[in-house]
């Protein structure tokens, strides 16, 4: 109820600074809610809407599941920790768009070079939130399950997997934000189609209705992404915590 | 199946730079069906001791051996259960093969019946040692270590565990080394006392009870006490 109130708040600052400045630079919500239709209707936002979708899921999946597993190896390994963090470190502090533009040069304005630069954009991040779960996990729950002779796999999903949820899920909600954010620019860049190219050609034309037509969106997309997928995930991965009643 | 510890020494690495003995030559060996009982100081190194025992710490002058496929049960002094799993699952990870029916008795005799369904954050400590009590015993354990597992349980509840230690240990042949504070718990349930040293910790001496479990009367419980508190007196 309480968010509701807080986005009908929003609208109606929209709306009253767009009666202030001007149609031109910033649209009223219909009209914005009529290119919305328009595009819908000839099936175009549906298109770009999904290629950027495709996107997002591949990199972020991709970026997710080996950072994922670089950032335990690197908690749980010295070795590849050591080794590892000068790679890190640079990798951390690599602007996205310098990793954009390389992909694109050496491998060609083609989908595996986009899809490529945002994961490696998202990469560093997960590891760096893994790293920290692994290196938090409790070292007197390993040594039960050596105990009990728990088998590897049972022992990693019983054992280690529930703790590390927590990183797992903070990770993939800050990823799903920056691969989102990325993914424009690497659209916008080198590819025939998806929200950012549409935010490209809007650009061009300072089309500010189409503009803000595609870009709210796929806000909404990503908030639907938000609550009906990772925060239940989140809400499973921590019910075990007792709550004050 | 028999377990034999033969450690010739530990030290331990100060954040100093020092070293530090933790266990001087220490050796004893135990026999299926036999109660070994470590009684010892806080800070002994009694801790290390079982780590070493079990295999979790590899840093050590000597030698222990355990049969390789001897199942181990164990009570850890705090009861290290899965905070994520519920008490029923927590024991059936560690323990697989359980059956139905032998879970339920278990949980009958530890009355742990209401509480299958809880996750351990919401047990009490005493509850939360029943689990880790349940969990070894589950396992049909070939070893059973029992690090001060009686420990903040009252009285009533207590004394009925110890029973049920002594039933289990009864019932198939078990190794069992208890660890523990309570001269009243070593004298009912071991068969062999191992009396330890302050740090680094040595057998100071070696006891045996001859007498059967089951047939330990009062008395006879009222003569070993003061038997052995005669022996401490003296290693003083």
């Amino acid at each position: 109820m309480l968010r509701l109130l807080s986005f009908a708040l929003l609208l109606a600052i929209w709306w009253i600074a767009a009666l202030f400045v001007g149609a031109a630079k910033l649209p009223s919500p219909p009209a914005v809610l009529n290119v919305i239709i328009a595009e819908a209707s000839s099936g175009a936002l549906f298109l770009h809407l999904g290629a950027t979708l495709a996107r997002v899921s591949l990199a972020f999946v991709l970026a997710m599941s080996l950072g994922s597993a670089i950032g335990y190896l690197m908690g749980r390994v010295k070795l590849a920790d050591r080794l590892g963090d000068p790679w890190l470190i640079l990798l951390l502090n690599l602007p996205a768009l310098v990793v954009i533009v390389l992909a694109y040069i050496w491998a060609g304005l083609t989908e595996a070079a986009a899809i490529a630069a945002i994961a490696i954009n998202k990469l560093p991040t997960a590891i760096v939130t893994l790293r920290e779960g692994a290196r938090a996990l409790d070292r007197s729950l390993d040594e039960m399950a050596s105990v009990f002779a728990m088998p590897r796999w049972r022992a990693f999903r019983h054992v280690v997997l529930p703790q590390l949820a927590p990183y797992i899920a903070a990770s993939a909600r800050s990823g799903l934000s920056l691969v989102w954010k990325i993914v424009l620019v690497a659209e916008l860049l080198g590819r025939p189609n998806g929200v950012g190219f549409e935010i490209g050609i809007a650009f061009q034309l300072f089309d500010t209705p189409r503009l803000l037509a595609y870009s709210l969106t796929f806000a909404a997309v990503v908030l639907v992404i938000e609550t009906a997928l990772v925060q239940p995930f989140e809400a499973r991965a921590t019910r075990w915590r007792p709550r004050a009643a | 199946m028999r377990l034999e510890v033969d450690i010739t020494g530990k030290t331990f690495r100060s954040a100093a730079g020092g070293t530090q003995e933790v266990l001087a030559p220490v050796s004893f060996a135990l026999q299926s069906g036999e109660v070994g009982v470590l009684i010892g100081p806080s800070g002994c190194g009694k801790s290390t001791m079982l780590r070493i025992i079990l295999g979790l710490d590899r840093d050590f002058g000597g030698h222990v051996s355990r049969p390789p496929e001897a199942r181990i049960g164990m009570v850890f002094q705090e009861p290290r259960l899965l905070p994520w799993r519920s008490v029923e699952q927590n024991v059936r990870l560690a323990a697989p093969d359980i059956t139905d029916a032998k879970l339920a008795e278990l949980f009958r005799i530890l009355e742990l019946e209401a509480h299958r369904s809880h996750f351990p954050g919401e047990l009490s400590l005493g509850l939360a040692r029943r689990v880790a009590l349940a969990r070894a015993f589950a396992v049909e354990p070939d070893l059973l270590v029992l690090d001060e597992p009686l420990a903040s349980l009252d009285d009533a509840l207590a004394g009925r565990l110890r029973d049920e230690i002594a039933t289990l240990v009864a019932r198939r042949p078990v190794m069992t080394l208890l660890v523990t504070h309570s001269l009243d718990d070593a004298i009912r349930l071991g068969d062999r006392l191992f009396l330890l040293s302050p740090r680094p910790a040595r057998i100071v001496r070696e006891v045996p009870i001859a007498i059967p479990r089951a047939e330990r009367s009062e008395a006879e419980l009222g003569r070993i006490r003061a038997e052995l508190a005669a022996l401490q007196l003296e290693s003083k």
